[in-house]
């Protein structure tokens, strides 16, 4: 039994602990928000953080998070307002959406880090994360716009 | 909740040119709720691929409903072609087939809504006004909600021919609504098909054969048997011998190996312990009932690779080939031409590559089946399904979700099938899934094309006579009725082919994605051979076509494509000595009925060419979301970019060599232009789409920019590799 700690909710999983964090998520609890797309490290729609950090899910054994605080889309704010929600939405930047949830969430960890970043910085911290519609311009924007909701909001 | 509903025959759609106008769609049942409390619940009849459909479908019935656009609610329609027309995602046809009918639909209901509050107000129809989902009669003062009249409303019999606006009085359409889904999206809800879950389902996947050119021979599952959470292993025929396909029944790999258990990891673990022997297929034909009649295909056995087929490619493209269009007398102009201008283009297989790899749920019992998943086409996956599972279409549901991309592929049916008869196998629920290395290896490619163009001026440097000789690997992408035929007196297309076992479908703009960056990068070295700037060329041939057009059957409208060069070359500032700085590439093309150009601005970043801006402009009539089509042309070209620059799977006896995003390139954010400027033309033209259109001609321009950055014309794909070869030299 691995004790897990996902969106400040704890749960009690009994499963191999070298199953990547992704399908624990996705299977065992349920949380499908996580998404998967190549299960290689390669595209970042599986992003979640793990202790605050941007980790590949799918390439995550379980037995890391145990004990360590997990966040996935579905708990990235309370009310679905983080200024990357919003921002996303004021944009209105998926087309599929498929990728949407790992890019917002690499996209989380670079805001916490660097709350002005500039294109060179997001393209830097974004470059893992594939969006096959080609959306990447409006989550560029998106970003900044985020990042000025982000400074507005103290 | 009292709900108004109706059933009504509206104005079948126009003819769906591509791929085909497979069944005559009679009627449309458009399907609108109406709650007391005035909300109005519209239910979307096309699978949502990130074309937007979800939003554009409900403002075309919201604005002839005259609806307050805050009340809407947009639900996702089952399949049911009797009621909601023939759901079909693909060929940039959504808003173009839908159009008639879902305005037919809300102004139906509008004076429905009319002629109830007329009736309880004992006034004239007449006389009642609506406003943004409010009834008003001005003479006494009345008024109501839509919600307060839709229970009457619902029992009043469906009027026919009724006016629709003007589209001078258009309050919703042309006036950009964001995407009903997206708060859904960025807050991780289940929207697509791997998101589905039922209770009691098993996930499943499928060990296809390591080539094509293999079939199963025999395999041990002992070992994968004795894997926590496998529930069985077994091998099944998907198709029983003389099966007749449908269209888009493309068969991938007949005999499946499948693996059963209970949840996604426990499978893929399971499937490595798999002992299992292939062997070579033979020869067979397929008997394939599609649009164009029925006909057979050879499939060659073998094991096919990358460098066997350019030579293949280069050995037939000296042949004599199929003429597909002839004007005047080719032969003699090339003859007597004082300049002769011949040039070469190749195109790789592409996958598809959508996020969210192939899957589907399945629950099949002896009496009925639920099937749901992401789906472009369920109106074509049904009738295999009525052969397949041996159940009237009344008893198989079809359920569509959000696809996690589709570019296509989803448009056939093999996953759906096979997730069918694997649930029917192990009598349970199932979800097949495949892994992404499953998704890009087994096939439905985009196929592998060649060109050869040739032009032929007089001493004048005049344009006397225009070849393209074109094939591929199965299939040509000739489009022997399009520009530049009807602009040039002797011309003539032909064409050829080589079967393979590699299967192979619709990718973003068949054919037309392959067209536009050999005929476009031609036409720019033709430019510059006769001394003309390459806008101008274009248009003087579009001119030509327009005033005096050369041949019959020329699919493409001369003004209208004109008409995305001018603003274009307008707007992008063609010639402005500020653009100096950039290594400019041009480029327009028509096909799935609207018109798309590109100017590329190229710069140097890192050492290396780079597109940083991009000015676009198109003409696809009557924008209904002007947002969410300009998300689409950004993304579109983003996505030329990528594939012109990137894209390629390549084979090795038989194997695709890439299986992953380690292997197979695609364009990243850094990658990604800075800038997207994107214009329409402003005309009242019925909607066309726009999922194709503005992709092909991207690669063409990409191909001009590099000539202008580099010095060298790139003329095979992906550029990449020409681009890697020159930083080395």
């Amino acid at each position: 039994m691995i004790t897990l700690n996902i969106n400040k909710k704890n749960y009690d999983v009994d499963v191999n602990p070298d199953t990547p964090l992704l399908w624990v998520l996705r299977d065992t609890i349920g949380l499908i928000g996580t998404k998967y797309g190549c299960g290689a490290a390669q595209c970042g729609a599986c992003v979640v953080h793990l202790n605050g950090e941007a980790v590949r899910s799918c390439v995550t054994r379980v037995r890391r998070a145990e004990g360590q605080k997990v966040v996935t889309i579905e708990g990235l704010s309370e009310k679905n307002d983080h200024p990357l929600q919003k921002a996303w939405q004021e944009l209105d930047v998926p087309q599929c959406g498929y990728c949407q949830s790992g890019q917002i969430m690499s996209a989380a960890v670079l805001l916490n880090e660097n709350k002005n970043p500039t294109d060179q910085d997001i393209d830097d911290a974004m470059a893992g994360n594939i969006c096959r519609c080609g959306t990447y311009l409006r989550i560029r924007s998106a970003i900044k716009l985020a990042a000025d909701i982000q400074r507005k909001n103290g | 909740m009292i709900s108004f509903s109706w059933l009504s025959a509206f104005t079948p759609p126009g003819k769906m040119d591509e791929p085909g106008n497979q069944e005559q769609w009679s009627e449309l049942n458009g399907y609108i709720e109406i709650t007391p409390d005035n909300v109005v619940k519209i239910i979307n009849p096309n699978p949502e691929f990130g074309q937007n459909v979800m939003t554009s479908f409900p403002m075309i019935v919201a604005e002839e409903l005259d609806a307050d656009w805050k009340n809407v609610i947009v639900e996702m329609g089952p399949h049911d072609s009797v009621k909601l027309g023939p759901q079909f995602t693909g060929g940039s046809n959504s808003v173009r087939m839908y159009w008639k009918p879902l305005r037919d639909a809300g102004a139906s209901a509008r004076q429905m809504l009319m002629t109830a509050a007329a009736q309880t107000w004992a006034v004239s129809m007449e006389e009642v006004t609506t406003k943004e989902g409010m009834l008003y009669h001005q003479k006494t003062g009345k008024s109501g909600t839509y919600g307060e009249f839709a229970s009457k409303a619902s029992g009043i019999p469906i009027p026919k021919g009724v006016k629709l606006k003007d589209s001078k009085d258009f309050k919703i359409i042309r006036n950009s609504k964001k995407n009903v889904e997206c708060l859904k999206i960025v807050s991780g809800q289940p929207l697509f098909g791997l998101d589905y879950k039922h209770e009691g389902m098993l996930i499943a996947m499928i060990e296809h054969p390591p080539a094509f050119g293999m079939k199963l021979k025999s395999f041990d599952a002992a070992d994968t048997l004795k894997m926590p959470g496998i529930k069985d292993v077994f091998s099944l025929k998907m198709y029983e011998d003389g099966f007749e396909q449908a269209g888009f029944d493309t068969r991938t790999f007949n005999d499946l190996l499948v693996v059963v258990g209970s949840n996604t990891w426990e499978v893929m673990n399971g499937r490595k312990k798999l002992k299992a022997t292939w062997e070579p297929i033979s020869e067979s034909k397929e008997t394939i009932s599609g649009f164009r009649g029925k006909n057979e295909v050879t499939i060659p056995a073998g094991l096919e690779s990358t460098s066997n087929h350019l030579e293949k490619m280069a050995e037939y493209a000296k042949k004599t080939a199929k003429e597909l269009r002839k004007d005047g007398d080719p032969e003699t102009a090339f003859k007597n031409a004082a300049q002769v201008i011949e040039r070469t283009y190749n195109a790789p297989f592409l996958a598809h590559n959508c996020l969210e790899p192939m899957n589907f749920f399945a629950h099949v019992t002896d009496e009925k089946a639920l099937l749901v998943g992401p789906l472009q086409a369920p109106g074509w996956t049904e009738p295999t399904l009525v052969k397949l599972l041996k159940l009237p279409p009344e008893k198989i549901e079809i359920q569509m979700t959000r696809m996690g991309g589709g570019f296509g592929l989803r448009a056939y049916g093999h996953y759906v099938y096979e997730a069918a008869l694997i649930s029917k196998k192990v009598k349970a629920p199932i979800k097949l899934i495949y892994t992404r290395e499953d998704d890009m290896t087994y096939g439905i490619y985009r196929p592998m094309y060649t060109a050869t163009y040739r032009a032929a001026l007089d001493a004048n440097k005049n344009l006397i006579a225009f070849h393209v000789k074109g094939g591929g690997i199965p299939e040509n992408a000739i489009h022997p009725n399009r520009f530049p035929a009807g602009a040039v007196d002797n011309y003539l297309a032909e064409g050829w082919e080589i079967p393979s076992n590699i299967t192979i479908g619709a990718f973003r703009a068949p054919r037309s994605n392959f067209n536009a960056a050999a005929e476009q990068s031609f036409l720019d070295e033709l430019a510059e051979a006769m001394g003309k700037d390459p806008i101008d060329l274009r248009l003087e041939l579009l001119k030509r076509a327009k005033e005096k057009p050369v041949g019959k059957n020329n699919e493409y409208d001369a003004d209208r494509y004109a008409g995305v060069l001018k603003l274009v070359k307008e707007k992008s500032g063609w010639g402005n000595s500020e653009n100096k700085k950039y290594s400019r590439g041009v480029a327009a093309y028509f096909c799935h009925n609207s018109y798309v150009a590109h100017v590329v601005d190229m710069v140097k970043k890192d050492g290396q060419p780079y597109v940083e801006r991009v000015v676009s402009a198109a003409d696809c009539g009557v924008v209904v979301n002007p947002d969410a089509a300009i998300n689409m042309i950004q993304g579109a070209v983003v996505d030329g970019i990528g594939n012109a620059l990137y894209g390629e799977l390549t084979h090795k006896d038989g194997a695709a060599v890439q299986n992953n995003f380690h292997q197979y390139r695609m364009i990243r954010m850094n990658e990604a232009p800075m800038k997207i400027e994107v214009h329409f033309v402003q005309n009242d033209i019925d909607p066309t789409g726009l999922g194709e259109p503005p992709f092909p001609p991207v690669f063409g321009a990409v191909a001009n920019a590099l000539y202008k950055s580099t010095g060298k014309r790139f003329y095979d794909q992906p550029f990449s590799t020409q681009l890697n070869k020159l930083s080395k030299a």
